[in-house]
């Protein structure tokens, strides 16, 4: 072959087509991606100051003979690395600049090899070589030459059984010079696997942009019995995010798995009103979110607001029960100047079912001691024996629930994206374009028999294959 | 729990295949290579009657969940998933020898899983000892390997409640066995290269003489990786769609999936290292090594070291 100089776009070209090139990028894609695990991302100056004195005193205190002066230095040295990661924008990793040029090399990468390789590929699958002159045997990495007695014919028949029974049924082809060329494949799709493969990484990231450049993520607390028509970008601070339609929560609720303080789901009962119609209703839960117009509503978090809302059954001893309410923490007055004040709710108390804490409080402002109470067994208190027997009627805590907000149109791209990975890697791997290819030839009252093939994939596995192979054709044939 | 005591039996199970295994690499003898198998795989089976067991179990409490929802139960599935991968792999290559570096994975791993289960004095000893250490996570690290992962049976929490979790469980972790499979064949294939260059005639004697040839160790370990990759790009893929299902955001770089794709990455460096002249042989051993070890820290570096919102596997 003639030996071109090679101009500098070839050489780039090269460069980008070249395997090596592909492995180092996904080498330095592992090795940079460690540094976002291993530093949390998003965090402020502060924040990862706090958290390198977090690491050096695990207890939480300082030692004794830290200074201030010390204290100080350690702080101006934390605060210097992190100035220096930040250079690097190792907060925000994967969303630097670097980062993504790695990436865009590497999709770079797979589209030169591939544009690269196909045309090769299409040849291969279309036109097989059908009649090979000896010399391209040597190029095989498996062949092997033997001599066969009998007739032409006879051995023709012979391997190409042999090729049916071991293989696959070969094509033969007759030469000028009455020679016999066999030719056998198996799996000659095995060759789109990998394309497929690199073809899905490619949709991956286009449905990956599509999402960043399209998308919306954001969340909102939502009152129970109140609603909200735009939700908090998650991305800028102070940007709201229109929905078009509005949402109202009408309750959340916390199971709790039964006899412990366990939680068993968080619920939300959600209203989608657009064009002032009630359009859609649903309980979701975490793993059971709500789609409305692109947008998905999902549980994340909840909490209580406001203090929740009590109605008690106080009995004085000896008089006539009262119904008292108010809210948790505050001293709820009774008869004769006592008030009562409870503490603390517990949803589930052991087997008990719901119950509170609280506390009596004498006309004089006195504490007494604190002491339990169960909603399903009102009478229990009497027992007690105070002042006041007091039984719970009532407990209402208004909550609000927190909602994750999602609009990703890149989604579904990136959903092909995946499937097509699964079904190419499954091609790739286990589909393998294996080809064998025998010539025969007669020489004299003899036949030699020249047999190569090769595997386009796991070369050792075509190899050990090859072995049994020949050994099979020289039983035959000999 | 009778499903515990099961999984000491299958510790000790396999423990009584490693020195056979053991015993058939010094002696040579094919009887020791099948009576080692038989022993493997009545332990597979007693795992996997455990793990039903155990999922039968966690109905008769009340939560009815498939055991694969932390620490403990996914490291006793992980070595059921590398005993597997051995067994299918020696099915179709008979090459009994790589048990002797394979089980030990499976062992060690169960061994770990049933640290609970020492007579009282060793469980004493090392509470004490664990309970020693400082504080900080890199001891709390060590104080769970040392102690273990307790093997209650707990009710599912909300974020776990979903059909995904047993998709996504097994395709990992079987990926995970299969991984385990290659990086003991890959240690093999590192020793036995290493005596075939320094033996003068290229004649390995010795208990490396006794490995398969350089070129079934390699063919091994590309087929078991050749298994775990799509494997392991299924569980990934499942996370992704689970996350999206219930977080609304198929990738976040939190530091699992980063580690997933970490060792996503190292395989498919793998993979095209034995199709590139220069990184075929050694260099493909070691990048399957280190992508085991890339894949331990996933599975339990992650959980234990860093924090995410991968935390149930945590305890």
């Amino acid at each position: 072959m003639e030996k071109a100089k090679k101009g500098v776009e070839d050489v780039v070209w090269d460069f980008f087509c070249s395997l090596k090139l592909g492995i180092s990028t996904l080498i330095l894609l592992a090795t940079t991606s460690i540094v976002g695990t291993v530093l949390k991302q998003g965090q402020s100056i502060a924040e990862y100051v706090q958290e390198r004195f977090g690491r050096l005193y695990p207890d939480g205190s300082f030692p004794p003979d830290l200074t201030q002066a010390g204290y100080d230095k350690l702080k101006e040295g934390f605060e210097s690395t992190y100035r220096f990661y930040d250079a690097f924008n190792f907060f925000d990793m994967y969303h630097s600049w670097w980062f993504l040029a790695l990436l865009a090399l590497f999709a770079m990468n797979l589209i030169c090899c591939s544009i690269n390789r196909l045309p090769h590929v299409l040849k291969i699958v279309r036109e097989p070589e059908l009649t090979p002159d000896d010399k391209f045997y040597r190029h095989l990495s498996n062949s092997v030459e033997l001599t066969a007695t009998g007739s032409l014919s006879a051995v023709q028949d012979k391997v190409a059984q042999v090729l049916t029974e071991k293989f696959a049924a070969p094509q033969v082809t007759e030469g000028e010079d009455g020679r016999k060329y066999l030719f056998a494949q198996k799996s000659v799709y095995a060759r789109f696997g990998v394309y497929v493969t690199h073809l899905s990484i490619l949709v991956i990231l286009i449905g990956a942009l599509i999402g960043v450049r399209f998308g919306s993520k954001g969340y909102v607390n939502i009152l129970e019995g109140t609603s909200v028509d735009s939700v908090g970008s998650r991305e800028g601070r102070n940007v709201q995010i229109p929905l078009g339609f509005s949402v109202r929560c009408d309750k959340f609720t916390l199971e709790y798995y039964a006899g412990t303080q366990r939680p068993k789901a968080y619920r939300s009962d959600l209203v989608v009103i657009d064009g002032g119609q009630e359009v859609v209703r649903k309980s979701i839960v975490v793993n059971d979110p709500l789609n409305y117009k692109g947008f998905t509503f999902y549980q994340s978090s909840y909490g209580e607001a406001g203090n929740g809302e009590l109605r008690l059954r106080v009995t004085p001893r000896g008089g006539a029960p009262v119904e008292v309410t108010g809210r948790m923490g505050d001293h709820i007055p009774l008869p004769g100047g006592a008030s009562v004040a409870v503490t603390k709710y517990i949803p589930s108390y052991q087997n008990l079912g719901p119950a509170i804490q609280l506390h009596l409080n004498t006309p004089d402002g006195r504490h007494g001691s604190p002491f339990v109470v169960f909603k399903n067994y009102p009478e229990f208190d009497k027992k007690r024996g105070d002042a006041f027997a007091v039984a719970l009627l009532d407990y209402q805590q208004k909550f609000y629930t927190g909602l994750q907000v999602a609009r990703d149109p890149g989604v579904e791209v990136v959903w092909v994206g995946c499937t097509l990975m699964v079904f190419g890697t499954l091609i790739a791997f286990f589909l393998s374009h294996r080809r064998i290819w025998v010539t025969l030839s007669a020489e004299g009252d003899k036949v030699k028999v020249l047999a190569g093939g090769n595997g386009h994939r796991n070369q050792t596995g075509f190899a050990l294959f090859f072995d049994e192979f020949k050994k099979e054709l020289q039983e035959k044939i000999s | 729990m009778t499903s515990s005591l099961l999984f000491n039996l299958v510790t000790l199970v396999y423990f009584v295949g490693t020195i056979m295994f053991l015993v058939h690499l010094s002696s040579r003898s094919r009887q020791t290579a099948l009576a080692a198998n038989v022993v493997v795989w009545v332990g597979l089976a007693i795992h996997t009657l455990a793990f039903g067991l155990r999922w039968f179990e966690s109905y008769q409490m009340g939560y009815g969940r498939i055991p694969l929802t932390n620490l403990y139960e996914s490291a006793v599935f992980f070595a059921w998933s590398v005993v597997l991968i051995y067994l299918l792999i020696d099915l179709k290559y008979k090459q009994p020898t790589i048990g002797v570096f394979v089980l030990p994975f499976a062992f060690m791993t169960m061994n770990w899983a049933q640290l609970g289960y020492l007579p009282d004095f060793a469980r004493k000893f090392l509470e004490s000892f664990a309970a020693s250490l400082p504080n900080g996570t890199f001891f709390n690290f060590i104080r769970t390997m040392l102690l273990g992962p307790g093997d209650t049976i707990e009710p599912l929490v909300p974020a776990l409640q979903s059909n995904w979790l047993t998709y996504h469980v097994i395709t990992c972790f079987v990926g995970y066995g299969a991984f385990a499979v290659a990086c003991a064949v890959s240690i093999m294939y590192l020793l036995r290269d290493t005596k075939e260059k320094r033996a003068a005639g290229g004649e390995v004697t010795g208990l490396v003489g006794f490995f398969p040839p350089t070129k079934v160790l390699d063919d091994i370990n590309y087929k078991a990786i050749m298994v775990g990759f799509p494997l392991l790009t299924l569980g990934i893929i499942t996370g992704a769609a689970w996350a999206n299902y219930a977080w609304g955001t198929y990738w976040s770089w939190d530091p699992k999936e980063t580690w997933s794709l970490i060792v996503w990455f190292v395989y498919a460096a793998f993979l095209h290292a034995r199709i590139t002249r220069g990184w075929v042989g050694r260099r493909a051993a070691y990048l399957s090594i280190i992508g085991f070890m890339a894949t331990i820290f996933c599975y339990l570096g992650v959980n234990l070291l860093l924090s995410g919102l991968h935390s149930y596997g945590g305890g």
